[in-house]
C-alpha cells in the first residue's frame, strides 16, 4: 500500500498571537513551529497501516524552508521518505491544494490522509479540495479507520455532533484525521538518527505549473475585544454562591 | 449576472438545526428575496414550511431514492448542478459535521473560494460579499475577500439571530439527475451516541470541568449544576485524555470550539489552548480555589472558592431563582 500524508506546519498551540493594526498575517519572530496536531494522527495512521499491510508511508509538505523540521519529524517518527514543496508566497487552501495534488498525482497513492483541519487557518478544507482535484472520494473527521487493501475498500467512523456515522467507500481515497484515532508515537533517538539521512525531495511552487493566484484573501486580522475585568467574589462558598446567582439573574440576565 | 444565495442544509426526519434558519436569516439580509434553500432526504419536505417561514424565498427538496443516505461526493454534484442552474452569488453551508464536510467538496467542484466558519457575513463597497472568521480557534479574527467569480461561506452556528418572515418559501422542482450507484462514499449507519447529552457546539449554558475536579465519580457535582441550569457538560483537555469524561466533551483548540451565552469553567485553569475553545462566549464564569488562576483573567464572573462547596451552593441557588421565575 502506497500511502502519502499531507503535513502542515504551524504555529505551536500555546503561540500568543501578536499583531499591528491593519496586520493581515500574525508576527512570527520567536514562534515555535509544530507539525499541525491532527496531522500527527495521520502520519500514526499512515504508519499503522504500513506495519499491518506493507507498503510506503511519503509526507508531502508545503511551505517555506523551515517546513523542513516538520518533514524530519515526521520521519522520525517512521515515514519512508518526504517531498517538499517550496514556497514562500502567500496562498489559500485552494493553492495549497492544487499543488499537493499534483504532487500526490505524480507520486500516485492507494490512500492519501490529512489532519480534519490546521489549527492555525481552521479551514478545514484541504483534504477534501485535494479529494476533488484527484476525483476521489473521501471521508472527514474520522475516528476509526479499517483498511481493506485486496478488495479496496474502506469502512471509516466519522464524528457528528454528539453522534457518529459509518462511511464505506472505495480506494483510492482521500480520509481525515480527527483526535480520538490513535496515539501517536514519539520518535526514538535512533529513528531521529535515521531520519536524518532519509530522502526529501525539494519541488518549488512555480515548477508545478499550476495556478497560483489565492481566491481567498485576508485583508485584515483583529484581536477579540477583551472582556471587562471580572467581578471577583470571595468569602464563604454559601454567599458567593448566592451573590452569583443574583448577579447571573438580575445583570446578566442569563438565568 | 448571477444574484442570489443558495442555502444548503442538512435535516432529520423533517427537522432542521437552528443554524438553518439564522443562515436564512443572514442570506435575506444580503440578498433581499432572492434567496433559495436545499434540503436532502427523507423528510425534506417537511421542511419547507419552517425554511419558508425564516426566510427562504423558495425551497428545494432533493427526497428522491438517491439521496436517501448521505453521501460527500453524491450530494456535492447535486449541490453543484443546482448551483449552476440557478445561477447564485453566493452558497451557504453551516459549519458543523455535515456542512463542514460538503461544502470545500462543492468549492472545489465550482472552482469557487471557501471560507469556513464565518461569524459576521457582510455585503462590501465593491458589491460583494465578505466575511469574518477566527483563525487560530479564535485568538484572531480574518476579516477576507473571496475572488472567485462564485462565492462559498460556511456559518459558525449559535451565532445568528433568527427572523420570522411570516410567508411560505415556494416549491422549485428540480432535478439533478443522479443516480446513486454513481455515488462512492456512502453513511451506511449512524451510531447515536452517549445517552441524549446536549451537543456542545449548540448549548446555550455549558457547565465545564477540569483537573482540579479530581476524580471521574465527581462529576456527578457538576452534572447536578448543570441538571438546575438545563446545561451540556464539557471539560478541558486532560480529563478527557484520563478517560473521566467522553472525548466528545473536549473543549479547546485541539477539541470543539464552543460559543455558548454563558460558560462555567469549573477547576480549570484557564491554558492558552482552552481559552482559545471559550472565547466565544458571552459569558464566562470561573470557579477556581487559586486566586491567580488565569481563568480569573479572561471571566466576566468569578468565584474564588473550594468547587465541591461553591458548585452545590449555587446549584441550590439556581433551583430557588428558577421555582420563583
Ligand atoms: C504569510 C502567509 C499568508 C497567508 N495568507 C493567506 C491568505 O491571504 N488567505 C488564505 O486563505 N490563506 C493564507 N495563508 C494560509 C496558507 O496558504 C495555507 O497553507 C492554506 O490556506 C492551507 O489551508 P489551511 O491551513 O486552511 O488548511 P486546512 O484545510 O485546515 O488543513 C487540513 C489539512 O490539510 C493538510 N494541509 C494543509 N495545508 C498544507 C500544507 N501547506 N502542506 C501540507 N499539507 C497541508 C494538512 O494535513 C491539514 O491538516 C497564508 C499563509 C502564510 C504563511
Ligand atoms: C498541543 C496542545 C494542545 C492542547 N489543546 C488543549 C485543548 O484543546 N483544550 C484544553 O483544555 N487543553 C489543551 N491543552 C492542555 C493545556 O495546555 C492545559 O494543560 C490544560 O488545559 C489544563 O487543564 P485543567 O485546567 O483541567 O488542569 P490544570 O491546569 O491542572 O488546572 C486545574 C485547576 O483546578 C483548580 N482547582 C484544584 N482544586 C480545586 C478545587 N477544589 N476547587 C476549585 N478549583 C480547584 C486549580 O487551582 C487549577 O487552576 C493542550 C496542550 C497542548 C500541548
Amino acid at each position: 500500500m502506497k500511502i502519502l500524508v499531507l503535513v502542515k506546519q504551524v504555529p505551536d498551540t500555546a503561540t500568543k498571537i501578536r499583531l499591528n493594526p491593519g496586520d493581515a498575517a500574525i508576527q512570527t519572530d520567536g514562534i515555535k513551529w509544530v507539525i499541525n496536531p491532527y496531522d500527527e494522527f495521520a502520519i500514526e495512521e499512515g504508519l499503522r497501516l504500513k506495519e499491518k499491510h506493507g507498503g510506503e508511508v511519503v509526507v508531502v509538505s508545503m511551505g517555506p524552508a523551515r517546513v523542513e523540521e516538520a518533514i524530519r519529524q515526521a520521519l522520525a517518527m517512521g515515514a519512508d521518505r518526504a517531498v517538499h514543496i517550496v514556497k514562500d508566497a502567500v496562498g489559500d487552501s485552494q493553492v495549497a491544494a492544487r499543488a499537493l495534488a499534483r504532487v500526490c498525482q505524480d507520486e500516485g497513492y492507494d490512500l492519501i490522509v490529512t489532519g480534519k483541519q490546521a489549527v492555525d487557518d481552521d479551514q478545514a478544507q484541504v483534504g477534501p479540495l485535494v479529494a476533488v482535484e484527484l476525483r476521489l472520494p473521501q471521508v472527514t473527521v474520522v475516528l476509526k479507520l479499517e483498511v481493506d487493501p485486496d478488495a479496496r475498500k474502506i469502512r471509516a467512523e466519522r464524528e457528528l455532533e454528539g453522534a457518529s456515522e459509518i462511511v464505506e467507500l472505495p480506494m483510492p481515497a482521500v480520509v481525515t484525521a480527527q483526535r480520538g484515532l490513535n496515539e501517536p508515537r514519539y520518535p526514538t533517538l535512533p529513528n531521529i538518527m535515521k531520519a536524518k539521512k532519509k530522502e526529501v525531495k525539494s519541488v518549488p511552487l512555480e515548477s508545478l505549473g499550476i495556478d497560483t493566484e489565492p481566491w481567498v484573501v485576508v485583508e485584515e486580522l483583529t484581536l477579540p475585544p477583551e472582556r471587562p475585568a471580572a467581578r471577583i467574589l470571595t468569602g464563604e462558598p454559601e454567599e458567593a454562591a448566592r451573590e452569583l446567582a443574583r448577579l447571573l439573574h438580575e445583570e446578566a440576565k442569563v438565568i | 449576472m448571477a444574484e442570489g444565495i443558495l442555502v444548503v442544509t442538512n435535516q432529520e426526519e423533517g427537522r432542521v438545526r437552528r443554524v438553518a434558519y439564522e443562515m436564512l436569516a443572514v442570506a435575506q439580509e444580503l440578498a433581499p428575496g432572492k434567496v433559495t434553500a436545499l434540503t436532502f432526504g427523507p423528510g425534506a419536505e417537511q421542511t419547507r414550511e419552517g425554511l419558508g417561514r425564516y426566510g427562504a424565498d423558495q425551497v428545494v427538496a432533493l427526497n428522491g431514492p438517491a439521496y436517501a443516505a448521505y453521501s460527500s461526493d453524491g450530494f456535492a454534484d447535486a449541490v453543484a448542478k443546482a448551483t449552476e442552474s440557478l445561477d447564485v452569488e453566493a452558497l451557504f453551508f453551516p459549519a458543523n459535521a455535515w456542512g463542514k464536510d460538503l461544502a470545500p467538496r462543492v468549492a472545489g467542484l465550482l472552482k469557487a473560494g471557501l471560507a469556513s466558519d464565518c461569524t459576521d457575513m457582510f455585503r462590501r463597497d465593491d458589491g460583494r460579499l465578505g466575511a469574518v472568521r477566527p483563525v487560530y480557534a479564535g485568538k484572531a479574527f480574518a476579516r477576507v475577500a473571496i475572488q472567485s467569480p462564485r462565492q462559498v461561506f460556511s456559518l459558525r452556528p449559535n451565532i445568528q439571530p433568527i427572523k420570522e418572515t411570516g410567508r411560505a418559501g415556494t416549491a422549485w422542482d428540480f432535478d439533478p439527475g443522479l443516480d446513486a450507484a454513481s455515488f462512492k462514499a456512502v453513511v451506511t449507519e449512524v451510531l447515536t451516541s452517549q445517552g441524549g447529552q446536549l451537543e456542545l457546539t449548540e448549548a446555550d449554558i455549558i457547565v465545564s470541568g477540569g483537573r482540579g475536579v479530581k476524580a471521574p465519580e465527581n462529576f456527578k457535582v457538576l452534572e447536578d449544576l448543570a441538571d438546575a441550569l438545563g446545561a451540556a457538560l464539557g471539560s478541558s483537555r486532560p480529563v478527557a485524555d484520563e478517560g473521566w469524561v467522553p472525548h466528545s466533551y473536549h473543549i479547546g483548540q485541539t477539541g470543539k470550539v464552543v460559543s455558548p451565552t454563558v460558560y462555567f469553567a469549573v477547576g480549570i485553569s484557564g491554558a492558552i489552548q482552552h481559552l482559545a475553545g471559550i472565547s466565544g462566549s458571552k459569558y464566562i464564569v470561573a470557579i477556581n480555589s487559586d486566586a491567580d488562576a488565569p481563568i480569573f483573567k479572561a471571566a466576566n464572573y468569578g468565584v474564588v472558592g473550594d468547587l465541591f462547596k461553591v458548585v452545590p451552593a449555587l446549584a441550590q441557588e439556581i433551583r430557588a431563582i428558577k421555582k420563583d421565575a
